[in-house]
């Protein structure tokens, strides 16, 4: 109960904004803020009652056979290891957000605010989902909020964008229509012959090897687009660029971890088989999205779209850590997920920061501004340091057990892999640094950068915010791995359990 | 006999009130008069719909056939009445031609649908069928000073009545084979005795006929015409309720011949066909308009064929998903329509351009248009998504999973047009040159309308219910 209470409570203070007349834009950001901080409490207060070693927990169902009696669907939600993580990194962000980009819309406030917050309660039921026909749902009711928050709000190619963001998602989730509906009727098998998209009910099927293979794809796609995987990938940078600070935080934040997240729920979990079969093709992949990513990064002129390009580069890690089929990679993309989210964050949060100064993003504009902005400069510095993976920082966590897990992989059984991936480490150094060095060190070059004013007290809390939990999970990550250890633990076994009875059968062709 | 009244009362006061609409508007010579007395009519009738038992029944000799399935359709083709004749009144006025035949003309033609709906015969089906399709040719031409409207009238009238020609001839053919044009004689008749070639020709005809009333493609050049030439509001009845009484006469075929065509892969196949061809084709011709009418009208063969889906899969589900599709399109149809009428001036601001920046001077009908479109396309939490839902489920089920991946490619083709019109509304900046004025008396109808849209996708299991319960008590 209290779980659908955090999930549909942003939305029921999103329409609480329309009771509030248009000129009062003031109240209407602090219902906003009120909504979205109050279910970050509630999540706090989730995470407090949680417990590592069982898997799902505070289920709730309602609304049984919701699509008639011929279809076991209903509302069902609840946490386990995997959502806990990116259920509380969700809760964290929109608040800061709302913070963060306070004074940055200046039309349909109202429907703005409206659309966040109908956004976070689509992030949260995504996360939360048990039911892969609610899980859908979720997923697809995020589409049109954050399409309207490119294409109203963004900067300007936004239409483009938005209408690209929109296609390119649509494309994937209606194939993984077809095969929700697909494995739903195999679950009639388990379900007492009747259909059912009970996720725990579906976890019982032991599907054959062939049904697997393009199921797989089916879902995969969607989440492929969503994460983004090369080379489905070219929705992201435009869509990054175009929205406003506040759609890229969140989309950097947390919509990109829908799709490694999804990975891990459906993917790994459902077709263990079929991932094993396709774990070096999605490797591959992955690898040159670190190395393309990277490159593409280095070359760019404009700041915010360098940061969209190293999120290409950044997934692609997550990506190859979760079909290493190692603890230590797993554990790590999990943490990378919440890494990314917080540093990849605050590193829009802050170039919107600089925008709403200077009205432009690009490398040339800026130089020697440390002068003038020194608490941003230390901030953006440290954000930077995170994001390249420097020890004592979350970063480094994360890349670390992703690339010890992935030399360590029997499934990949090349060290190529690793060493390869390890070369994107490098590359980020290469492309981070010296743009901080062009835009923040040596001397001020360009007359409108010398008025600059630093950090106000509002941005300077909600970088601090970040900065804490950055620090907190770089010199002391057991207490966040701790969360998903037993839930990566028991998807593993699954996944080898699964290997080698297929594996046996093949010897044992009885 | 007294009790066959009974069982068919919604039909009964449908027939009579017709007439007397009729009267109304003689003596009375008040549009609105007669307005608000159809409005009535289909009120009652679709209290009768929930009045009457929902048990099956024969009645009139076998004629009609009565229960939930008729009581269903009968409650959705008078709530479109209703709805239609809600909005159309001050359209009608701004276009001068708001005549009071507007009214008995769309009630008798729902009482057309009402009878194939219900129809327990052939002849009825094709009374029925004939007294929808002439009611319509006239409200296609009912500006009739207009050449387009004019236009839409003779075409729509000359291949309808070239298609009604192939239904009677279709049914000329069962009768030689089967003797008999009673539904249920027919089908027990096949129960002892093959059927034979004219058998086959005949059904093949009957179907050509309500295909054409579908609109479904290859039956549907006169569609985009005929929709785009007539006044809008009778558009709106065109496009929606023709389309649902076609639907019903086919699933009543289906259900009637179900052993027959159990027993034959062809049909289906051929069904299919016509299902991706209206699917594909009417999305891709959607996607080149710019006038906003048409545009729909290309669409709405779209939605033929994802209906055509659930029938090709002839299962419980799929039937009773077709019949729930057919609920849902009507209210977004008709409230894409009403608020193109609301918006429209004397034929101008029909093109997609005037739409531009509507959010930012009208933000609440740009709001009620991206519901309805994004309804049209199938996103949830709207109701469209469960209809398309609904039959693409059912056609897996049936293991056509090759027409479910058509269909959902096809429904990503329609995300161009549809969310061109969102996007032209939201993201674009006003036109100057161009003066928007609604009539905004629309709005609260066209609200409930929204509202509908999202409950059914909030909520549809009630509704699922009936549609299922509909099918199986058949």
């Amino acid at each position: 109960m209290i779980l659908t209470l955090t999930i549909f409570l942003p939305l029921i203070f999103g329409i609480l904004v329309f009771g509030v007349k248009k000129e009062r834009v003031e109240l209407q950001k602090w219902i906003a803020l009120t909504g979205s901080a109050l279910t970050f409490g509630l999540s706090l207060f989730l995470f407090t009652q949680y417990s590592s070693q069982a898997s799902f927990q505070f289920e709730h169902l309602a609304l049984h056979n919701w699509l008639g009696q011929t279809f076991d669907t209903a509302y069902r939600v609840a946490l386990d290891g995997f959502s806990m993580p990116l259920f509380l990194l969700t809760g964290f962000l929109f608040p800061l957000t709302i913070i963060g980009s306070w004074n940055d819309i200046n039309h349909n406030n109202r429907e703005y605010l409206f659309l966040m917050l109908m956004l976070e309660t689509g992030v949260l039921g995504v996360f939360a989902a048990t039911d892969l026909f609610l899980f859908y749902l979720f997923w697809e009711a995020m589409l049109i909020p954050m399409y309207f928050i490119i294409g109203l709000w963004g900067g300007k190619s936004r239409i483009y964008a938005a209408t690209k963001y929109f296609i390119y998602t649509l494309s994937g989730s209606l194939l993984m229509l077809i095969g929700i509906i697909y494995i739903g009727y195999l679950g009639a098998g388990e379900n007492a012959g009747v259909f059912t998209t009970d996720y725990q009910k579906l976890l019982e099927l032991n599907l054959p090897l062939d049904q697997q293979l393009w199921l797989f794809w089916i879902f995969g796609i969607s989440f492929f687009i969503k994460v983004p995987l090369f080379p489905v990938h070219t929705w992201l940078p435009d869509a990054h660029t175009e929205a406003p600070t506040a759609g890229s935080v969140i989309l950097a934040g947390v919509l990109l971890k829908m799709g490694t997240y999804a990975l891990i729920r459906f993917n790994l979990t459902l077709f263990p088989l079929a991932s094993h079969e396709f774990s070096m093709l999605i490797a591959i992949l992955s690898i040159i999205g670190i190395i393309y990513g990277a490159l593409l990064a280095l070359v760019q002129t404009d700041i915010k779209r360098l940061v969209a390009y190293s999120s290409v580069s950044h997934l692609g890690f997550v990506v190859l850590g979760l079909f290493a089929f190692t603890t230590e990679a797993l554990q790590g993309a999990i943490l990378q997920m919440v890494n990314h989210g917080l540093s990849t964050g605050l590193l829009f949060m802050l170039i919107g920061m600089i925008y709403s100064r200077r009205h432009t993003r690009f490398i040339s504009e800026f130089g020697g501004i440390k002068k003038t902005m020194p608490v941003f400069t230390s901030i953006f510095l440290i954000t930077t340091l995170a994001s390249v993976g420097l020890p004592g920082l979350n970063g480094f966590v994360g890349e670390f057990l992703i690339l010890s897990g992935s030399f360590k992989s029997l499934n990949y059984g090349s060290y190529a892999y690793a060493i390869l991936a390890s070369l994107g480490v490098v590359l980020s150094v290469v492309y981070m640094l010296p743009m901080i060095q062009k835009v923040f060190h040596g001397k001020i070059t360009n007359d409108a950068n010398r008025t600059l004013k630093d950090l106000n007290p509002r941005e300077l809390m909600v970088s601090v915010a970040f900065v804490f939990f950055m620090v907190w999970i770089g010199v002391a990550p057991g207490g966040f791995l701790n969360i998903s250890e037993h839930a990566s633990e028991q998807l593993l076994e699954r996944l080898s359990k699964s290997h080698m009875q297929s594996s046996m059968a093949t010897f044992n062709p009885n | 006999m007294l009790q066959d009244f009974y069982y068919a009362l919604p039909i009964m006061l449908a027939s009579l009130w017709s007439v007397g609409l009729i009267l109304i508007e003689a003596l009375a010579e008040k549009a609105s008069l007669t307005k608000i007395a159809a409005q009535l009519g289909f009120i009652l009738v679709l209290v009768f719909c929930f009045v009457v038992p929902n048990e099956s029944h024969a009645v009139f000799y076998g004629m009609l056939k009565t229960g939930l399935f008729t009581n269903y359709t009968a409650g959705v083709f008078s709530l479109t009445g209703l709805l239609v004749v809600s909005i159309s009144s001050e359209y009608l006025n701004d276009e001068d031609i708001h005549y009071g035949e507007f009214y008995p003309i769309v009630f008798l033609s729902v009482v057309g649908m009402m009878l194939m709906a219900s129809s327990g015969n052939l002849t009825i089906l094709f009374i029925g069928l004939e007294l929808m399709s002439i009611a319509l040719y006239v409200l296609a031409g009912l500006n009739r000073k207009l050449d387009r409207s004019n236009e839409a009238a003779i075409k729509y009238f000359l291949l309808g009545a070239f298609a009604s020609g192939f239904f009677l001839y279709g049914i000329a053919f069962i009768y030689g084979d089967a003797g008999s044009l009673s539904l249920i004689k027919i089908s027990s008749f096949y129960e002892s005795h093959e059927p034979s070639g004219m058998f086959w020709i005949g059904l093949i005809l009957v179907l050509i006929g309500l295909l054409f009333k579908i609109a479904a493609v290859p039956f549907h050049q006169w569609a985009p015409d005929a929709y785009e030439g007539a006044p809008t509001a009778s558009t709106a009845f065109m496009s929606t309720s023709a389309k649902i009484a076609s639907f019903s006469a086919l699933i009543i075929i289906i259900l009637t011949f179900a052993s027959i065509l159990a027993k034959t892969e062809s049909f289906t196949n051929v069904l299919a066909i016509v299902a991706v061809l209206s699917m594909i084709l009417g999305n891709l011709y959607a996607l080149g308009q710019d006038n906003i009418k048409r545009m729909l009208a290309y669409s709405s063969i779209a939605h033929g064929g994802y209906m055509l889906v659930g029938i090709v899969a002839a299962n419980a589900s799929g039937l009773s998903g077709v019949l729930f599709y057919t609920l849902i399109y009507s209210i977004t149809t008709i409230g894409a329509f009403g608020l193109i009428l609301s918006l429209e001036r004397k034929q101008s601001f029909l093109d997609i351009n005037d739409y531009r920046g509507l959010f930012k001077t009208h933000p609440l009908p740009a709001t009620l248009i991206a519901v309805f479109m994004f309804s049209l396309i199938g996103l949830p939490p709207l109701g469209g998504f469960i209809g398309k839902y609904l039959v693409f489920s059912a056609a897996i089920e049936a293991d056509l999973t090759w027409l479910v991946v058509v269909g959902v490619l096809a429904s990503l083709l329609s995300v161009f047009y549809y969310l061109r019109v969102v996007l032209v509304m939201f993201l674009e900046h006003p036109n100057d040159n161009v003066q928007v004025t609604e009539i905004a008396s629309l709005n609260t109808v066209l609200l409930i309308l929204a509202l509908l849209t999202l409950v059914l996708g909030f909520y549809p299991s009630p509704l699922i219910n009936i549609a299922q319960k509909a099918i199986a008590m058949f």
